[in-house]
């Protein structure tokens, strides 16, 4: 039987870390501008849609003010950050809105 | 068997059925009784109070708990909302830049006309709040509207409110269409869940009147605007019903309506009614 050479696992090794490192550097990349903008686009568009549906919430406003503040500071990542979560309490909203259209009817008193 | 007859009726009855779901809001047409909707509401809480009578749902949370209603006959030897009640007085009193002033504006002088507000405008097709109403005579008479939250309007009303203490509630519903959409609108916007805490105006006011939310005891519904406008511990000064619906609002964390939005105005419109038969106790004075 051939042996496999002692330098093996560790160059294994080697590799499976440059390839973690390389992947996770891409994962964790600092967010840019364009980014944000795309973020916050999406949130404002849920967040108008729940406007028109009359019921937005002030958690989102809250949100968007927020990644607004961080974008202004050149911080990118927590932009994007505030930004998808003002997205997703828009579409919360939307969604409560849709719900209550039947949904109110149960609570009337008769 | 000659079928033109049967599809001409059936083509009738669809355009009704059109009709009247348009006027209406979503799934109001199963239960578009007014008189009906206010018999139910009034049994539901004096049902619930069965020690109260009618008129005491008028004094909100101090008809629900004795130490607060012994707070609150103390609380009226020198009511806080005293200085509004005479600001309002004079600013009734005063005559506009034209000479002419709000009692021009309003029927009998706007002297106890509080319980016929707000009505529905059949020309306009909307419903008209004394807030709006007062707004509407300052600018037709050169002067600049008021806001609509406190202060200056919270004292007219609560002057205008004064005059008529004891005048029950006499909301009335014209046989218009329209009329009818405002009240199931507003009817609808009460029990409609909002905000990211996900509460209607009568999960708090229906479901729960009396019951704590942290240090406050909420009030029942019935008669809730009855004592408006009002002094607010928590405010730490005089609110008008916008007032009270936008912060209702906020509270559940749901951006609130412009004041004075349809909205609001069929909010009012619908809960004034249901109310109808309750005196006017406003200005109140309010933990």
């Amino acid at each position: 039987m051939k042996m496999i050479p002692r330098r093996m696992p560790i160059f294994a090794l080697a590799v499976a870390l440059v390839l973690l490192g390389a992947t996770s550097t891409s994962l964790l990349a600092a967010a840019s501008e364009a980014d944000f903008n795309a973020a916050y686009a999406e949130a404002e568009a849920a967040n108008k849609q729940a406007g028109a549906l009359r019921d937005q919430w002030t958690t989102t406003a809250a949100a968007l003010a927020n990644a607004k503040k961080a974008a202004e500071a050149g911080n990118f990542d927590a932009a994007v950050a505030e930004a998808k979560e003002a997205e997703a309490l828009a579409k919360a909203s939307v969604f409560q809105a849709t719900q209550e259209k039947d949904a109110w009817k149960a609570e009337v008193i008769r | 068997m000659n079928l033109r007859p049967a599809i001409r009726l059936a083509s009738v009855a669809f355009g009704l059925a059109t009709l009247l779901s348009a006027a209406l809001p979503a799934g109001a047409a199963d239960s578009a009784d007014p008189a009906a909707d206010a018999k139910a509401f009034q049994n539901y809480f004096t049902t619930k109070f069965p020690k109260l009578k009618l008129a005491d749902f008028v004094n909100g949370p101090y008809s629900l708990n004795e130490d607060m209603h012994r707070q609150w006959v103390e609380k009226e030897e020198f009511p806080p909302y005293e200085f509004s009640l005479e600001m309002g007085k004079e600013m009734f009193a005063k005559p506009f830049k034209n000479g002419k002033g709000y009692a021009d504006c309003f029927d009998n002088g706007g002297i106890g006309v509080r319980q016929n507000y707000p009505y529905f405008d059949e020309k306009e097709g909307k419903v008209i709040t004394l807030e709006l109403a007062l707004n509407r005579c300052r600018e037709a008479n050169g002067e600049a509207p008021l806001s609509y939250m406190k202060d200056e309007m919270a004292a007219l009303t609560a002057y205008m409110a004064f005059t008529s203490r004891g005048k029950p509630f006499d909301i009335k519903i014209p046989n218009d269409p329209r009329a009818l959409a405002a009240f199931e609108n507003g009817k609808q916007y009460f029990y409609t869940r909002r905000g990211q805490l996900n509460f209607s105006c009568a999960s708090c006011h229906v479901q729960n009147p009396g019951q704590r939310m942290r240090a406050e005891i909420l009030a029942p519904a019935l008669g809730i605007l009855n004592a408006m406008p009002i002094y607010r511990s928590e405010w730490g000064g005089m609110g008008t019903i916008s007032r009270r619906f936008t912060s209702c609002n906020s509270q559940t964390r749901g951006v609130p309506l412009e004041p004075q939005s349809d909205e609001y105005r069929d909010l009012e419109y619908y809960l004034s009614y249901v109310s109808n038969g309750l005196p006017i106790s406003g200005p109140g004075a309010r933990p």
